[in-house]
């Protein structure tokens, strides 16, 4: 520990970095979602977009709330995606019946999701900036979610469970 | 570089040294993966022969022990096809997508360090001190868990880019059953940490130290350790558990269209993801390196000893299973799944939940264990005949219509 210290520098500078190079590939790739025309192509840059989100997360160092980003969106929702495709629709290549009518509905409502989002993160956080000192915020996460938010947490426990019987009573005819 | 933070290595400055030190244990933990899958091809074929009165490779090298080698060049100068309706960048990226994740699991678990005395750390030279293992994430074994999710991309793509129905009725498979076992999976793990009280496998490793006493046995080493074990064995998709490369069903499964190095590279990843897997068992369940270090002056070797040890008693297990057991059907395969490992995890973790916390609240341990049991008799007795229920109801279902659309395996 007595050598040249090569990481001496401000680390915010690579964080910029690595910020607008992660975000130029997530969009990129969520461009790329709705214009393929092959679906599970279509699903493969969501994944991008997914890890893109994982990734930034992790910079910002929140790793837990990036690897389970990971493990829920990437691991399971997506590869569910994959499943119903295969199941269904399993071509290979281009699929012309990829609806491109609605197109200008879907780019207002994008639009619209987009500034509601923008304002809502802009009026709550307005220019706070996180804390990270910490040296792992596993914990806290834990200690939020099953102390302050306990009463929340159980209920979307609940209403999850009741969205799984109704699939499964929906899904069963006999 | 507060990620890391947990190894001592990156306590203090960031340096030439730590920086080489940190490529050193990268490149040795591959080299070491690489030469266990070599190993590892080997001693299953030697096995499987002994098992089935057979003589199996001797031919290239002592024992034949480089028959591994001499297929990999074999295979890297054949001709490598690509179906005509591949989707030719998806069908070269799959490999690769399955190999990745084998790897990167590897880089949570220990493989030395004295944790008796020293709690791991070794020293190294120049002055610095680091645990043997590739990193020490805080989140340790989700790492594992979100990988072994990643894995099931490389065989579900595989199959679906060769444009040939076997392999895509494989991969349909494939991502059938990892989601299903996922589940108990990782209900195993949590009550691996609700005993250790970390993610970190490093602190979960040290949880165990101090000989088989501190192995959990109670706690973890019956009933998580065999749900982890069986749900581990198929999400590696190995014997009896196969059935995503069935080859009376399913020619070859997901890789039936791969050949040339695509599929070493598929081959190379099944081995190295059991060999993982049976390092991620000794790590939760089996105090990794942990063990009696017998002469002080080889404080260094033992450890690393211990933990090969270990590894090799769950390798051949894998084998065994393999020579031994005949491949389960779909439905049972699902049965298994759903019907009796999730639930039976997920009562142990309930179980162990509410011991931790009348062990903070002093409450009394029989009266625990008691209200349990009897939970879990009431639990049982009703998931029992909501099962036994449906399956009357189909097989009635079956008796009216014997050619409907309720399919024959109830």
């Amino acid at each position: 520990m007595t050598d040249a210290v090569i990481l001496a520098y401000d680390p915010e500078v690579p964080r910029q970095i690595a910020f607008f190079l992660i975000a130029a590939v997530m969009v990129f790739s969520a461009f790329r979602v709705v214009t393929t025309k092959n679906v599970v192509h279509a699903a493969l840059y969501l994944v991008l977009v997914l890890a893109g989100v994982a990734a930034q997360f992790i910079l910002l160092g929140a790793e837990f709330v990036g690897v389970t980003q990971v493990l829920v969106y990437i691991g399971a929702v997506i590869v569910l995606f994959l499943f119903g495709i295969m199941l269904t629709r399993a071509e290979l290549g281009d699929d012309e019946s990829v609806a491109t009518e609605r197109r200008g509905m879907a780019a207002l409502t994008g639009v619209l999701l987009f500034g509601v989002m923008t304002y809502a993160v802009v009026d709550v956080f307005d220019d706070q900036t996180i804390d990270r000192t910490e040296a792992s915020t596993t914990g806290q996460i834990g200690d939020a979610i099953f102390k302050e938010y306990i009463i929340p947490f159980e209920a979307v426990s609940v209403l999850l469970l009741a969205a799984l019987i109704g699939a499964i009573v929906i899904a069963r005819k006999d | 570089m507060m990620l890391f933070a947990a190894d001592p290595l990156l306590v203090g400055d960031f340096g030439w040294d730590t920086l080489a030190i940190m490529l050193g244990k990268v490149v040795i933990a591959f080299a070491l993966l690489m030469l266990s899958v070599l190993f590892m091809v080997w001693f299953e074929r030697k096995v499987v022969s002994d098992l089935q009165n057979r003589i199996g490779p001797n031919r290239a090298g002592p024992w034949g022990l480089l028959q591994t080698l001499a297929d990999g060049i074999k295979l890297f100068f054949k001709e490598d096809l690509v179906p005509n309706k591949a989707d030719r960048f998806v069908f070269g990226l799959a490999p690769y997508l399955s190999l990745i994740p084998a790897f990167l699991t590897f880089a949570i678990v220990p493989v030395g360090g004295d944790f008796t005395n020293n709690n791991g750390v070794v020293p190294m030279p120049g002055g610095e001190q680091t645990y043997l293992q590739v990193a020490d994430p805080p989140i340790g074994v989700l790492l594992f868990l979100a990988m072994s999710s990643l894995a099931v991309y490389g065989i579900m793509l595989a199959g679906w880019s060769s444009g040939s129905k076997y392999p895509l009725l494989g991969s349909v498979r494939a991502s059938a059953q990892m989601v299903s076992y996922e589940a108990a999976l990782g209900l195993a793990v949590v009550a691996v940490l609700i005993q250790s009280e970390s993610l970190s496998s490093h602190d979960i490793v040290a949880a165990q130290q101090g000989g088989i006493v501190n192995w959990n046995f109670f706690a973890t080493g019956v009933v998580p350790f065999f749900v982890f074990l069986i749900a581990g064995t198929a999400e590696l998709n190995r014997p009896p558990f196969d059935l995503v490369e069935a080859e009376q069903e399913l020619v070859g499964g997901f890789h039936t269209e791969y050949s040339s190095i695509r599929f070493a590279l598929f081959f190379l990843a099944e081995f190295m993801n059991t060999v993982t897997m049976s390092a991620i068992i000794v790590t939760l369940f089996l105090g990794g390196p942990n063990g009696p270090i017998l002469i002080d002056s080889l404080g260094w070797f033992f450890p690393t000893f211990w933990f090969m040890l270990k590894l090799f008693v769950f390798l051949f297990t894998f084998v065994w299973f393999r020579a031994t057991l005949p491949r389960l059907r779909y439905d049972q395969l699902m049965d298994l799944g759903w019907k009796l490992l999730i639930p039976i995890s997920l009562g142990w973790v309930l179980f162990l939940g509410a011991q931790s916390i009348g062990r903070d609240r002093g409450w009394n341990s029989i009266a625990i264990v008691a209200v349990t049991a009897l939970v879990f008799a009431v639990a049982g007795s009703l998931l029992v005949a909501a099962i036994n229920t449906a399956k009357a109801d189909r097989a009635r279902a079956l008796e009216e219509d014997p050619e409907g659309a309720h399919g024959r395996f109830t």
